[in-house]
């Protein structure tokens, strides 16, 4: 797999895993971009890790070490100092468990994805800025696209997503899976914006259509990964099968020249069955 | 960290309440109060005197203008406060929750930014 694939299909995971490590969004970000740097320069001649995301993780979780170690020089608050200790500590930890485990198999760091979900997809957030950081953050799109995705100008969702990740800090908003009594609540929300993620890509009548397709798949991409972590939650799974159904029809809404073609003259032979069928999210 | 919940409610419902309806609204705030305050929640809280008792001041120029109000224009009132100690939004969210006025007005939950006092 190439660096771009696994940044699409990795740094929702990673990012997730570094901001339960080190505590901050914007470090968390700044560190994944950081270790994605070093990758390119290195995976093309020493060939690329046996489990790319656990290397790029640790090389993050190591230059974040290094960048506090630092900042601590200069500024040597205690909080501060009583975090670097922490990570410092977790950082070895995660080293041992590195090489305990066999990295084409294993995964060392387990799956933080879910924590995210629910903190991108809190209600003290506008449902706008849920929307953006979810894409943001667990899609791996940049700034420059999601604006471009909902038709806003850059600066303005670039805002957006500030005030999100302020409130977060700000306001405290927790980085955890809701407890079980509040749990089929919350799943709402988050699921409220995986279907307008889908709906945005979905009912493109205009903007570029490429991108907006992509939204459709980084909808049903989500869809499954809420059927993967919480495979006991029939309306996950529900959201998940009304978003392939509508999806397999795709390609037959609209004709070669861009239009829109109404349910009893869209030709049924081309709806795209298979891919419904060929993916199974949950294992029975 | 420490939120302040404020108490909004609309103060025209509230005359409309019967006097045992009020009774056991007064006792539900005192087991609330209670209750966060053996959980360890509890900071500070009080509350207001009806919205008609306020002032409002300004500085303008260097000169003092004061005046009757807020006027009770708006549906809802800041009627009251709780000043408490929780270890995230959700906790904060939680308390808030519990206070008996959520049922009919609302609560705004804000983060305490804390400064150094003398």
């Amino acid at each position: 797999m190439d660096i771009e694939n696994i940044y699409r299909e990795e740094s929702g995971r990673i990012l997730a895993t570094l901001i339960r490590l080190l505590g901050s969004f914007d470090l968390a970000e700044e560190l994944l971009q950081e270790a994605f740097a070093v990758a390119l320069e290195q995976w093309p001649t020493q060939g690329v890790p046996a489990n790319p995301r656990a290397w790029l993780i640790s090389t993050a979780h190591h230059k974040g070490v290094d960048l506090l170690r630092r900042r601590t020089r200069f500024d040597a608050r205690r909080e501060e100092l009583q975090k670097l200790a922490e990570l410092e500590q977790e950082l070895a930890e995660a080293d041992q468990n590195m090489r305990r485990h066999d990295l084409t198999t294993d995964d060392p760091f387990g799956d933080d994805r879910l924590r995210l979900i629910f903190t991108c997809c809190h209600p003290a957030l506008v449902l706008e800025a849920q929307v953006a950081l979810t894409l943001r953050t667990l899609c791996g799109l940049n700034t420059e696209q999601i604006a471009r995705a909902f038709l806003v100008p850059v600066p303005t969702m670039a805002q957006r997503l500030v005030g999100a990740k302020n409130k977060i800090r700000d306001a405290r908003i927790p980085y955890q899976v809701p407890p079980q009594h509040e749990l089929a609540e919350r799943l709402e929300a988050v699921m409220l914006v995986v279907y307008l993620v889908f709906n945005e890509g979905y009912n493109a009548s205009s903007g570029d259509t490429l991108i907006r397709q992509e939204l459709c798949a980084e909808a049903i991409r989500m869809g499954r990964v809420l059927c993967e972590l919480l495979p006991r939650q029939q309306e996950a799974r529900s959201l998940l099968a009304l978003m392939l159904l509508h999806d397999s029809r795709r390609s037959a809404r609209i004709s070669e020249s861009g239009e829109i073609i109404l349910l009893e003259e869209q030709n049924l032979g081309s709806m795209r069955w298979s891919c419904a069928c060929n993916h199974r999210p949950w294992s029975n | 960290m420490q939120y302040l919940l404020l108490i909004y409610g609309n103060e025209p419902q509230w005359d409309k309440f019967s006097e045992t309806e009020r009774q056991a609204i007064s006792n539900e705030y005192t087991e609330f109060t209670k209750s966060i305050a053996q959980s360890g929640h509890l900071r500070g809280g009080n509350e207001l005197k009806a919205i008609s008792t306020a002032t409002t001041v300004r500085m303008r120029d260097k000169k003092r203008l004061v005046t009757d109000g807020p006027f009770a224009e708006t549906k809802e009132q800041l009627g009251g406060y709780y000043l408490v100690e929780a270890k995230d939004l959700d906790e904060a969210i939680a308390l808030a929750a519990r206070i008996p006025s959520a049922r009919w007005g609302s609560i705004e939950v804000r983060p305490i930014n804390p400064h150094d006092m003398p």
